[in-house]
């Protein structure tokens, strides 16, 4: 970019000391017109694909949020419902109360502390089956089943988006000139989202 | 929810991809959702309701075959004025990655977008030559799902990113409630699939026969299938080719009765399979199956828990497992039960309202799918647009 002002400059210096060499440089001067136009469109069309991205990750962002709160939700319900045993129920609650305040940092952490938890008291098969059998119990255990298997889509959802916009970002035209603003580099999230078995295998 | 799903390859042309959107469409129209498919089409083939065309396919030649594609400023036009008009919640690619309208959407839409990538092709030179066109349209798609954990491998090493891994879908119950026919039963091995195609195997079958024969000399083999039968039994010594039965291309409700009435049916397929959809729907139907040892069969049949597996390409392993299997009635009966509980998980209850659990997951707090007004192809009102001018 500043290589091709300096060349522009000495064209004008030369065309004024000779006014002859008046057309050849109008001609000059188109082409570095088109290119830097062509330049224009095409960063303007990168920084318009960054933009996309970076929506792409606050939207998948918000629905991993919310599968997340639904998940402990719905684990809070359960361990303060009573269908649970007592240790269980203290073992659960805990988990997702922790999980539903932590702060931003302690987040990922957090949650899968969560997963753990979830995994441990519906380690057993004949744990669902006593939930389903709780009045409500059905909704209950179709509803958890539908969040522990919604949360792994959703963070492996945002953090596609995320290796995407961080592929692009770390290219050299984008830094070079800035486009992504004051946008904070995306982080991916890390956790332990594996599900309790005997939750999801419907073959059994 | 207004569903808009495009097929990548030709509606007239029979194929895995076509039926599986076929099925997957109407699954979703019997739940009361709204759906619109696209898909090449010649203009006087009779299309379903929900079909709309893209458009003729054209052959040209594409990875190391003839294929049939849609591209080109109708074809591009075509999609834009079906996005337009469907106001589509979500919007589902089949195949993005192919040159026709999976990744012509991806370039002209915005909003929610999922994907499934079907195939697990080695990478071609033009992926790589078109690698950052490629990026730039498909990093607009919000969830991708691949059909086994191999195409997730591929889909992970080829374009980077991740994908969740929903396996196609079956009509379990079409399978396991057909009625046998008698003809078919008795001492019978199936095969379905292409008879011209060595990919699908049959020539290793064909290998195999006269061992099996030698020690069964009363087993009969059905063929279902196109391709020139006179071909297919050419390495067969004369007198055993009374053994084979072809049946021509079936009927789906034949297909169904024919898995239902073998003993035992053999995938012998050499390569190319991603996914399998043909040994879930003969577990469905009850058949014991053997098959060779691909990766995405040892997946499909649990590592070999609901259904034998052979090593791929050997005629003495598959003769030998065949005769194995046909002289044990107790392990058939066995694989018969793992088989029809194993393939519970394929079933379109399942598999469907997985997709729809992406869908919903995408769509949360996301705007409908829009015409992308800056990919281009909007003359003006592009400009317009990228300039900031545009009044909406």
């Amino acid at each position: 970019m500043l290589r091709r002002t300096v060349a522009l400059q000495g064209k004008w210096s030369t065309s004024f000391g000779a006014p002859v060499g008046f057309p050849p440089v109008t001609a000059t001067l188109i082409w570095i017109l088109v290119a830097l136009v062509a330049i224009g469109l095409y960063l303007s069309w990168t920084a318009g694909r960054l933009d996309r991205l970076h929506a792409r990750i606050d939207a998948a962002r918000a629905a991993l949020d919310a599968q997340l709160l639904r998940r402990a939700s719905v684990a809070q319900e359960l361990a303060t419902s009573g269908v649970l045993d007592p240790a269980a129920s203290i073992v659960l609650y805990e988990a997702a109360h922790a999980a539903r305040q932590a702060e931003e940092e302690q987040r990922e952490v957090a949650e899968s502390e969560l997963s753990q938890a979830l995994r441990a008291v519906f380690a057993e098969s004949q744990q669902v089956e006593v939930v389903r059998e709780a009045p409500g119990g059905e909704e209950a255990a179709r509803e958890l089943t539908e969040a522990v298997r919604r949360v792994p889509m959703a963070r492996r959802f945002h953090n596609d988006a995320v290796r995407a916009a961080r592929a692009l970002r770390r290219h050299r035209k984008v830094r070079l000139f800035r486009l992504a603003g004051h946008a904070p580099f995306p982080m991916a999230f890390e956790m332990d989202d594996e599900p309790p078995m005997a939750l999801v295998d419907r073959a059994a | 929810m207004r569903i808009g799903i495009v097929c990548p390859y030709s509606w007239d042309v029979p194929g895995g991809v076509q039926f599986h959107i076929r099925d997957l469409a109407e699954y979703f129209i019997r739940l009361g959702h709204e759906v619109s498919v696209l898909a090449p089409a010649d203009d006087d083939t009779p299309l379903p309701p929900y079909v709309v065309s893209a458009g003729r396919a054209v052959p040209v030649p594409y990875n190391g075959s003839v294929a049939r594609l849609n591209f080109g400023f109708l074809s591009a036009a075509r999609v834009r004025r079906w996005l337009h008009d469907g106001r589509f919640d979500v919007v589902h690619i089949h195949e993005p990655a192919s040159p026709s309208l999976g990744l012509l959407t991806c370039w002209a839409a915005q909003g929610p977008m999922v994907a499934t990538f079907h195939t697990s092709n080695p990478r071609s030179k033009a992926m790589i030559a078109a690698y950052s066109i490629l990026q730039a349209a498909l990093e607009k798609i919000s969830a991708r799902i691949a059909v086994s954990e191999y195409a997730r491998r591929t889909l992970v090493e080829h374009l980077g990113g991740d994908a969740v891994v929903i396996p196609n879908g079956v009509d379990v119950d079409f399978f396991a409630k057909a009625e046998p026919n008698p003809e078919w039963q008795g001492d019978t091995i199936g095969f379905i699939g292409r008879i011209d195609e060595p990919r699908k195997g049959l020539p290793v079958l064909m290998r195999a026969l006269p061992k099996i024969l030698a020690a069964r000399p009363q087993t009969r083999l059905l063929v279902a299938g196109r391709g020139d039968e006179e071909e297919a039994v050419e390495s067969l010594p004369a007198e055993l080719r009374s053994r084979v039965e072809f049946l021509g291309m079936i009927s789906d409700e034949d297909k169904a009765r024919l898995l239902r009435s073998i003993d035992l049916y053999v995938a012998p397929n050499t390569g190319g399979e991603s996914f399998g959809i043909i040994l879930v729907e003969a577990m469905s139907a009850g058949a014991p199956v053997l098959a060779s040892d691909l990766d995405a069969f040892a997946q499909v049949l649990d590592r070999g828990a609901a259904g034998e597996l052979f090593t791929n390409e050997d005629a003495d392993a598959l003769a030998e497992t065949a005769v194995r299997l046909l002289e044990d009635p107790a392990r058939r009966a066995e694989l018969r039960e793992r088989g029809s509980v194993h393939v519970r998980r394929f079933d379109w209850s399942t598999v469907g309202a997985d997709i729809l659990s992406v869908y919903e997951t995408v769509t949360a707090g996301a705007a409908a799918v829009a015409a992308d007004e800056r990919a281009g192809g909007g003359g003006a009102g592009g400009l317009r647009a990228r300039l900031g001018l545009a009044r909406d």
